[in-house]
C-alpha cells in the first residue's frame, strides 16, 4: 500500500512554488491499487457483511461498549470541528505578528496570559489540542500554548456553570475548580519554560499548499480532522472499554481512605475520559467520595485522559506526550489536593 | 492515504453525523441540545470534503498551468521537524479509524444504554442542596412522574408529597440484586459515557416474567420501604405496584 501512496502524496509535500509538481502520469498499463480503491473495497465489504456485523455486537456488554464508543465520538464531533476550524483560521488567516502583539513579550508573562485566554473559549478538550498545535506553528511560545491547552477546557464559562449546577449550594466547588485548574495550567507552562525542550514537540507536517487562501484553509481543516479525529477514535475506544470493563463497585472499597480515594478518582478521571462539560455531574454522583477527591477528579479530567493522550501524541508527538502527560497528572493531583484542603 | 480517500472518509463521517442528527438516532447518544451543533459540524465536514475533492480534481485537470497563487500560507516552521522537507511525509494514516464511527452510526446504530449499563453502576440519587423543596404534585389521577423525581421525593422528603396519590412511572426492567425486577432509567448529563442509572425497586404486582430491557409503565403508590443499591450503597425507594403494562420505548429514553 505504500508505493501508490508515495506517488500521490509527494504532490502534497512538494513546497509551494511556481512549478508545482506535475500530476501523476496517467497509469499506462494496469491501474494501481491506491487508497481510494482500498476504501471502495472496504465499503462494499461492510455493506455486504452488515448483518453478520450487527449480529456480532448483539451481546449486551458489547452493545454497551458500542453505545458508549459512538456517543463519546458524537458528543466530541462539534467540539472537534469547532477546534479544527479555529485552528485553521489561526494557521491561515491570523498573521504571525498578531500573536507578538497580543501576548506579553516575556514568555514568563505570556504563560498566565494564555491561561487566562482559555477562560473565554467555551469548548471541551478535543478542540483545544489542534488549536494549541496551530498556535505553536504560528510562533507562539510553546509554554504559553500549553498553558492555553490545559486551561481552556477546564475553566471556561460553560464548564464552571455545569459545575455550579452539579454541586448545588456549594459555590466553593466552582471557585476551587477554577483556581486549581488555572494554577496547574500556569505551573505547567512555567515548568516547560525551565525544563522543556523544543525538540520534544514534533508537529505533524502539514501539506504546504499552493493556491488560494481558501484552498489552504480547506487543506488545514482536512489534515486536522483526519489527524485529531483519528486519534479521537482511538481515545474513545479506550474510554469505552474502561467504561464497560471497570465496575463501579471496585471503587467502593477505596472511598474510606482519603489518600487512596484521591488517587483512585484521579486515575478514574484519566481512564473515563469524560468531556469536561459533563464530568461535574459524574463527580456529583460519586457521592461516597470526599469533596477533595472529587475536586481532583475535576482538575485531572480535562487535562489528562486517554482521549487527550492519544490526541496529544498525534498532534505533538510521542516524545512530548510521554513527558507532558505524567507531569501534568502529578501537578494536577498535588494542586487539586492542596486547593481542596484549603477551600473545601 | 491520498486526498481523495480522505475526502471520501470526511464525507462519510459528516454524512453519518448529519443522518444521525436529522433523524432521532442522535438521542440515543447525546443530549437534545447538542443537535444544532451536530448539524453544523456535519455540514462543515461535508463542505470540507466536497471542496477538497473539487480542488483535487481541478488541480488534476489544470495540470502545470495551475496558477501559482499569491504565496499561500507562510511555510510552517516545525520545531525539530526534520521530516518537513524530506520525502518522508506522513499523511495521517490514523484517519482510517474514522471509518469506525461511520460504521457504528450507519450500520450498527447501537441502542440507548439499557439494563446492562444500569447493573454496572450505582443509582444516581444524590443528596439535594439544603434549599431544595418539593412542590405539590400536579393534578391528575394517575399523575406522571419521572423516576428521579419519585426517588428524590421518596427518599429525601419522606414521601410527604407522594402519600395518597396514584403515580405512573415509565422505565425499563432491570434485574435487581435479589433477582426481583426493578424499574430503571438512565440519567444523562452530556453523552451516554456519563449515563448513570436511577433505580426504583418494585413490590406488589411485580412484572416477574418480563425480560430485561422491556419498557413498561407502572401505576402504583408510594411505600416507605427502601433498599440499598449494592454498587454504591445509595438508597433505592420502593414503589407499590397496582398494575403495569408494556409500552413502546419513548423517543427520549434518557431522563
Amino acid at each position: 500500500m505504500t508505493a501508490p501512496e508515495d506517488v500521490t502524496d509527494r504532490r502534497e509535500s512538494a513546497p509551494a512554488g511556481p512549478e508545482p509538481a506535475a500530476p501523476p502520469p496517467a497509469p499506462a498499463g494496469g491501474r494501481r491499487f491506491g487508497s481510494v480503491e482500498l476504501l471502495a473495497v472496504l465499503l462494499v465489504l461492510l455493506v455486504i457483511l452488515r448483518n453478520p456485523l450487527a449480529a456480532l455486537v448483539s451481546a449486551p456488554r458489547l452493545q454497551t461498549w458500542t453505545t458508549v464508543f459512538v456517543s463519546v465520538l458524537v458528543q466530541a464531533v462539534p467540539f472537534l470541528v469547532f477546534g479544527v476550524v479555529l485552528s485553521a483560521v489561526i494557521a491561515v488567516f491570523v498573521p504571525r505578528s498578531f500573536w507578538a502583539r497580543a501576548l506579553p513579550r516575556h514568555p514568563a508573562l505570556a504563560v498566565p496570559a494564555a491561561g487566562l485566554a482559555g477562560v473565554v473559549l467555551p469548548g471541551c478538550e478535543c478542540g483545544s489540542v489542534p488549536i494549541a498545535g496551530s498556535l505553536i506553528r504560528r510562533g507562539v511560545t510553546p509554554a504559553a500554548a500549553l498553558a492555553f491547552l490545559l486551561a481552556a477546557p477546564a475553566i471556561n464559562p460553560i464548564v464552571l456553570t455545569a459545575t455550579a449546577v452539579a454541586f448545588p449550594g456549594r459555590p466553593e466547588m466552582v471557585v476551587a475548580r477554577g483556581v486549581a485548574s488555572l494554577a496547574v495550567a500556569v505551573a505547567m507552562g512555567w515548568l516547560w519554560l525551565r525544563l522543556g525542550r523544543s525538540e520534544w514537540i514534533k508537529l505533524p507536517a502539514r501539506p504546504a499548499e499552493d493556491g488560494s487562501r481558501l484552498q489552504a484553509f480547506v487543506a488545514a481543516c482536512r489534515h486536522d480532522v483526519m489527524h485529531a479525529g483519528g486519534f479521537l477514535v482511538l481515545g474513545a475506544a479506550a474510554a469505552a472499554t474502561i467504561n464497560v470493563v471497570v465496575p463501579e463497585s471496585w471503587l467502593q472499597t477505596l472511598a474510606d481512605n482519603e489518600v487512596l480515594s484521591i488517587i483512585a478518582l484521579a486515575v478514574l478521571a484519566v481512564l473515563l475520559s469524560i468531556c469536561s462539560e459533563a464530568d461535574a455531574f459524574v463527580a456529583a454522583s460519586l457521592s461516597q467520595f470526599s469533596l477533595t477527591s472529587r475536586l481532583v477528579f475535576l482538575v485531572v479530567g480535562p487535562m489528562v485522559d486517554l482521549k487527550l493522550i492519544a490526541m496529544q501524541a498525534g498532534v505533538f508527538g510521542r516524545r512530548f506526550t510521554v513527558r507532558f502527560a505524567p507531569a501534568t497528572f502529578v501537578a494536577a493531583v498535588l494542586v487539586g489536593a492542596g486547593v481542596g484542603a484549603v477551600l473545601l | 492515504m491520498n486526498r481523495q480517500a480522505q475526502a471520501v472518509i470526511m464525507l462519510l463521517f459528516g454524512g453519518a453525523i448529519l443522518k444521525a442528527s436529522l433523524s432521532e438516532l442522535y438521542l440515543r447518544y447525546v443530549k437534545e441540545g447538542l443537535r444544532p451543533f451536530l448539524i453544523g459540524a456535519g455540514v462543515l465536514l461535508v463542505a470540507a470534503a466536497v471542496l477538497t475533492l473539487w480542488y483535487d480534481l481541478r488541480g488534476r485537470t489544470a495540470g502545470p498551468d495551475r496558477p501559482a497563487g499569491p504565496g499561500g500560507p507562510d511555510e510552517d516552521t516545525t520545531p525539530g521537524g526534520h521530516d518537513e522537507h524530506g520525502g518522508h511525509h506522513h499523511e495521517p494514516r490514523v484517519g482510517w479509524l474514522l471509518l469506525l464511527p461511520v460504521l457504528g452510526l450507519l450500520l450498527v446504530a447501537p441502542p440507548a444504554l439499557g439494563s446492562d449499563a444500569a447493573g454496572q453502576a450505582g443509582t444516581v440519587l444524590t443528596a439535594p442542596g439544603a434549599d431544595s423543596d418539593y412542590p405539590t404534585l400536579p393534578a391528575g389521577d394517575p399523575v406522571d412522574l419521572g423516576l428521579l423525581d419519585y426517588a428524590s421525593r421518596a427518599v429525601f422528603d419522606g414521601g410527604r408529597s407522594l402519600t395518597g396519590r396514584t403515580l405512573r412511572l415509565t422505565g425499563f426492567v432491570t434485574p435487581g440484586p435479589d433477582g426481583q425486577p426493578m424499574l430503571a432509567r438512565m440519567v444523562m448529563s452530556c453523552c451516554a459515557a456519563d449515563g448513570r442509572p436511577i433505580k426504583v425497586a418494585l413490590s406488589g404486582d411485580v412484572p416477574a416474567a418480563v425480560p430485561a430491557d422491556t419498557w413498561i409503565q407502572v401505576v402504583g403508590g408510594w411505600t416507605a420501604r427502601t433498599a440499598r443499591d449494592p454498587v454504591n450503597q445509595a438508597e433505592v425507594p420502593y414503589l407499590e405496584v397496582r398494575s403495569w403494562q408494556e409500552v413502546t420505548p419513548p423517543k427520549q429514553q434518557y431522563e
